[in-house]
């Protein structure tokens, strides 16, 4: 069977949040990474590949520099990696960058493909299901669990209050959740031959029935009107009691000042 | 496509088992604002199987009109039949707005209608309102009036962008829970009612549903509570969450918890607060060893009140905190509750 993982590079939020002087976030000092829901993805896929022998395809959209997530998912175990990058595919919004990813995946043969459920910089969760609508297949979001059975997959599917035991006949899309599983490492013979891997490289060319209207900035039906990085509303008091009476003072002071009590 | 012809402000009314949501309810009450600055009405989409007594109610929340998909095939959310049913309405009525709440379902019926019909679609929107696009007018460009513009945060909420969708119809967003204001029930209030049906065909994208789970929790919703006592890793243990439930309960509270918490298996996940969690904007929230990780804040910054304790006096809580007290949680929480306990006998 074959596996296709679409992944992404984000910036790092985790642990690593600079905030300039003004409350504003600071960019450059962050790091980049493979994003969290997707690297679930990308595992749930490898698992695949040593109980049934899958053969994973890694796909990203992104800058040339994007070519490291691709390594990385090499060195974790994937077999092959493809870069979509070109210029005229930059500014997409959700709409722009499915058609992009469902443009590749047309030349690419699968029977099952695995988005994460959403990238930690936008947070839209909307790639993974339009995706699937573009190439007319079903779509189990927010996966928690993945088995296959013949020629289908099974997968629980998570909701606010309970979750529902799916099957779906391949080809399918799942979108994963962090929660699905503990990424492996990569390992050291792994980084060594991800380095000398050839990555396949696709521009605008590569991409099978899409058209040029549906593409880039200006294939995006939604547009940006205003974006600004956010201050927070600042910190307000804070003090260091000398003993818990006085904290416990300072603290039912307040709640009664606010009428809370 | 000629975007005069669509018109009006709908809303996709979430049921799950025959009883709506409440998100439903806060999509209709912004849905009125965003109507009234078009002068239009709204009109609740009512999807499921067995559902047209749910019409009355939406009506009474301020729906002008609802329309019913009533069919077997939609017992159970699934994908693709509740895609076909919105797609479907979409086609016939041709509404210039949809609003989808950004709960598990419209999160996955979203962008499955909006690659449909190709229109945008703008993820867990935190405000909405009509305005002109671009906000401020650019030379040479057309200024577009009456357009929903659509904010929300990213970035794990650390930016906010305001989003329009000025050449497509319709203007498509999900938006957060409890984060937009239902109106006051008017008992008898009445929505006028049609019914619809597509027609739906079972195909391959129509997945089996092979069983239905549904997790036993007879837990307080955190959404709906107006003092959060929240705990975070620096609470130490599961035991010792005892302290923070004695405080929840002197003072009237719920207690909640951060990521990390449930990450332990200290506490279960409906009670988590933040970017994967649950957003909360109680009246008061108390945040209690939580160091207050960026998703964390994210989650719960728009309280109106909060109090942090935390030992660490350069914990990133205190930068969004009212009042931080920088000390041993282990000393303060149960002296705090012991206090408030004789106040309120007090009274």
């Amino acid at each position: 069977m074959k596996v296709v993982v679409c992944i992404k590079q984000v910036p790092d939020t985790k642990g690593g949040v600079k905030f300039n002087p003004d409350g504003t976030l600071d960019r450059a000092a962050m790091m980049t990474i493979m994003n969290p829901d997707d690297k679930a993805g990308l595992e749930a896929a490898l698992r695949l590949k040593d109980q049934y022998g899958a053969e994973v395809t890694v796909l990203t959209m992104g800058l040339p520099k994007a070519e490291d997530v691709l390594r990385e998912a090499l060195a974790m175990g994937a077999d092959k990696g493809i870069l979509v990058t070109d210029r005229v595919l930059g500014g997409a919004d959700t709409w722009a960058t499915s058609q992009t990813l469902a443009g590749a995946l047309r030349n690419i043969d699968y029977d099952l493909i695995i988005t994460g459920r959403q990238a930690i910089d936008g947070d839209t969760a909307q790639v993974g299901p339009q995706i699937s609508e573009h190439l007319g297949i079903p779509v189990i979001s927010y996966a928690q669990n993945l088995k296959i059975e013949g020629d289908s997959v099974i997968v629980e599917r998570q909701y606010d209050d309970r979750y529902h035991v799916l099957k779906a006949k391949m080809p399918c899309l799942i979108t994963a959740l962090s929660e699905l599983n503990e990424p492996r490492y990569m390992t050291p013979g792994g980084i060594f031959d991800a380095f000398k891997a050839e990555i396949t490289v696709w521009g605008r060319a590569d991409l099978k029935d899409v058209d040029d209207s549906n593409l880039g900035l200006k294939g995006s039906p939604t547009q940006i009107a205003k974006a600004s990085d956010k201050v927070r509303k600042g910190a307000g008091e804070k003090v260091t009691p000398n003993d818990p009476a006085e904290a416990v003072d300072y603290i039912v002071g307040k709640l009664k000042e606010k009428h809370i009590i | 496509m000629s975007l005069e012809e669509y018109k009006g402000v709908y809303v996709f009314a979430q049921q799950v088992d025959n009883v709506l949501n409440g998100i439903s309810f806060e999509l209709i009450g912004k849905g009125k604002d965003l109507a009234k600055d078009l002068n239009t009405e709204v009109t609740a989409i009512l999807i499921g199987s067995n559902i047209k007594n749910l019409a009355d109610e939406l009506g009474e929340y301020g729906a002008d009109k609802v329309i019913v998909v009533d069919d077997p095939e939609l017992k159970e959310y699934r994908t693709e039949p509740y895609a076909h049913a919105l797609a479907s309405v979409i086609e016939k009525y041709k509404p210039e707005v949809l609003l989808v709440g950004a709960t598990a379902i419209g999160r996955d019926l979203g962008p499955r209608v909006s690659a449909r019909i190709h229109t945008g679609l703008t993820a867990d929107c935190t405000q909405l309102e009509i305005g002109d696009f671009p906000i401020n007018p650019i030379p040479g460009k057309e200024t577009k009036h009456n357009q929903l513009l659509m904010t929300r945060p990213a970035f794990g909420g650390n930016t906010i962008a305001t989003i329009a969708c000025p050449d497509f119809r319709p203007q498509m967003a999900t938006v957060r829970p409890g984060v937009m204001q239902k109106l006051p029930k008017e008992a008898g209030r009445k929505a006028q009612v049609e019914e619809f049906n597509p027609g739906f065909t079972p195909n391959d994208k129509y997945v089996e549903i092979l069983e239905v789970v549904k997790a036993v929790s007879d837990t307080v919703d955190i959404m709906d509570a107006k003092i959060l006592v929240s705990g975070g890793r620096g609470v130490g243990s599961p035991e010792n969450f005892k302290i923070l439930d004695e405080l929840a309960e002197a003072i009237g509270g719920t207690v909640s918890c951060s990521r990390a918490v449930v990450d332990a298996g200290w506490k279960p996940k409906e009670l988590q607060v933040g970017q994967t969690g649950k957003t909360v904007r109680p009246n008061v929230y108390f945040a209690i060893g939580i160091s207050g990780a960026i998703q964390h804040l994210a989650g719960m910054e728009e309280s109106d009140l909060i109090i942090a304790i935390n030992k660490d006096d350069t914990a990133p809580i205190f930068d969004v905190a009212d009042y931080g007290i920088v000390g041993d949680l282990n000393k303060i929480v149960p002296e705090l509750t012991k206090k408030l306990k004789e106040e309120l006998a007090n009274k």
